[in-house]
């Protein structure tokens, strides 16, 4: 086993996490969240994508439907967070239900299909349904949850409203996270992977292929509706947007960018994705260009995304060392 | 043990099977022949419900079958390889008939228990009586085709089958394979007292092995019976046999 491998990278990785608000920087702070709700967001479409091998082109309707559900509740209901955050899983996982159960009826580039028609339903709901949603302006002034409790904290104390939201962020999201990894790593999971490598002979070991599809759709959509419930007070509004088909497509780039063999790959995916977003942008105006370029170099070099070359490269490395 | 009655089944107005009746006692060795596009591989499709028939119906140790999905004929004790090596290639060996085990168990919801080591003994006491023990962290689509092949015939015994359906368990092997392959096919039939439907293009294996014998033709049977009875069939001998040697 090489060394590197034995780094726990993912406590480390929360550490650093909660080290960003010491930076001072609002900005920073800013694109930390950002990229800590979306790399979730990626996670749960991966477990549909690299561990169950479907692919979802409308994965953003259930991002969508946290992000309003918990955004209502609490600016509309004034319910709090701790129950308005649950409930974006909920309710996420209930459509994921519905939608799901017609979706695994179809395979592959059907099932891809009516996924993106589901997905268009909730946009063109959200986009309409002015009363409840706030139609196309979106509903704007999402609150932030009761964090006074954190300036109790040690070394917190200091810190601005939003870098307190970030921390709790960031918990949250770790923990969503080890439930994900927990869940693949499962009998569970384990069934999910015979799906993506053979449905034929998963269904002659006894696996009714359908309903367990079914299962993992509802699980991805929750963790999605999870994430949508942060981004829309990160953002501090609810779009239709959230839910529309090019929000699918970002999530799905992401994952695909990150690498879909490896669990973390994703969140990879997600922080470059937005670094480099942020970054580029800020010298050019010709992102997508760049961003279209740096997809086919990845596509055609490193198909298993940046995870995947990490991969191969440390396993190239330990093999010199030995040699 | 199996039982099919009057099975009929047409791909757009080509009648694959057209009236097949089988009957496999519990315990019996038996063996579908015939040429190529026979419809051997359709009838085992609709015996383990990957095919529903037109007509007709399957019984699997008196209780109808017909029409019932193949996930379910699975959990009631067929076990099954396919003609096309049927393996899950990025699982490991060890996954592979893990998985299977799972399955079989009714642990596949279980949503927080550590996989990596569940029903450990089990699968490698299965695999190692298929002689794949040592290569049990081996990622599975990098075997041989022989090796898969017996790979997948420990996917099918790990749902602790009564009845085994295995579609041409030889084909594509060489001389040594084959041999190996039917010698091992033989001792797991004769140690788990199973009942084995296999079809086989291999005639030395087919006489070797089987106690009984159905012969198809464009879809009808049109022999069966012991070896040497179907042998010396004079129709047999000339579609089939005669055609071949």
């Amino acid at each position: 086993m090489s060394g590197l491998r034995r780094i726990p990278w993912a406590p480390l990785a929360v550490v650093v996490a909660l080290l960003v608000p010491a930076a001072g920087s609002r900005f920073y702070t800013f694109v930390a969240t950002d990229v800590a709700i979306l790399a979730l967001f990626a996670v749960s479409l991966n477990l549909l994508l690299g561990y169950t091998g479907l692919v979802s082109f409308g994965h953003a309707a259930y991002f969508g439907i946290g992000a309003y559900t918990t955004g209502i509740l609490m600016k509309k209901a004034a319910i709090p967070f701790v129950l308005a955050f649950p409930a974006a899983g909920v309710l996420a996982a209930i459509f994921a239900l519905v939608f799901g159960f017609f979706c695994v009826r179809l395979t592959k580039i059907y099932f891809a299909m009516l996924t993106l028609a589901f997905a268009q339903i909730v946009w063109a709901i959200c986009f309409k349904w002015n009363d409840v949603t706030g139609g196309e302006q979106g509903m704007p002034e999402i609150p932030y949850p009761d964090l006074a409790w954190m300036e109790r904290l040690p070394l917190a104390g200091q810190l601005r409203t939003s870098d307190h939201f970030y921390l709790l962020t960031v918990v949250l999201v770790a923990a969503c996270l080890w439930l994900l990894r927990r869940i693949v790593g499962s009998p569970f999971g384990r069934i999910l992977t015979t799906i993506r490598e053979n449905p034929e002979r998963a269904e002659f070991i006894g696996v009714n292929v359908r309903r367990w599809e079914l299962f993992a759709f509802v699980i991805a959509g929750a963790f999605a509706g999870l994430a949508g419930g942060l981004f829309g007070i990160f953002n501090r509004g609810v779009f239709p947007d959230f839910a529309y088909w090019s929000k699918s497509s970002e999530v799905l780039i992401m994952t695909i960018l990150g690498g879909i063999g490896h669990f973390y790959g994703p969140a990879v995916g997600a922080l470059v994705l937005l670094v480099l977003n942020q970054q580029i942008t800020s010298y050019t105006e010709y992102w997508p260009f760049i961003l279209g370029t740096i997809l086919i170099v990845l596509l055609f070099v490193f198909p298993g995304g940046i995870v995947g070359a990490l991969d191969a490269a440390a396993r190239r490395l330990t093999r010199v060392r030995r040699a | 043990m199996l039982e099919v009655r009057d099975v009929r089944r047409a791909f757009d107005g080509f009648q694959a099977v057209a009236g097949v009746s089988l009957r496999v006692p519990r315990g019996q060795i038996a063996a579908i022949i015939g040429p190529n596009g026979a419809g051997k591989t359709t009838l085992f499709n609709l015996i383990t419900g990957h095919l529903r028939p037109d007509a007709g119906a399957v019984f699997l140790e008196s209780r109808d079958i017909t029409g019932v999905p193949p996930h379910e004929v699975c959990r009631l004790g067929m076990g099954r390889s396919f003609q096309r090596t049927n393996i899950f290639p990025r699982l490991t060996v060890f996954q592979n008939v893990q998985a299977a085990l799972i399955s079989h168990r009714r642990r596949g919801l279980d949503l927080f228990t550590r996989v990596d080591r569940l029903y450990r003994e089990e699968t490698e006491a299965l695999l190692a009586s298929l002689g794949l023990v040592e290569r049990a962290g081996e990622m599975s689509g990098f075997l041989s085709h022989g090796a898969q092949k017996q790979l997948e015939l420990g996917i099918a015994l790990a749902s602790e089958p009564r009845l085994l359906l295995l579609d041409e368990p030889t084909a594509g092997m060489s001389a040594a394979e084959t041999r190996d392959t039917i010698r091992l096919i033989s001792r797991i039939v004769g140690e788990r007292g199973l009942t084995l439907l296999f079809t086989e293009h291999d005639m030395e294996v087919v006489f070797s092995i089987a106690q009984q014998i159905t012969v198809l033709h464009q879809g009808h049977v049109i022999a069966e019976g012991a070896p040497t009875a179907v042998r010396n069939d004079p129709e047999v001998r000339r579609v089939y046999l005669g055609e071949r040697r």
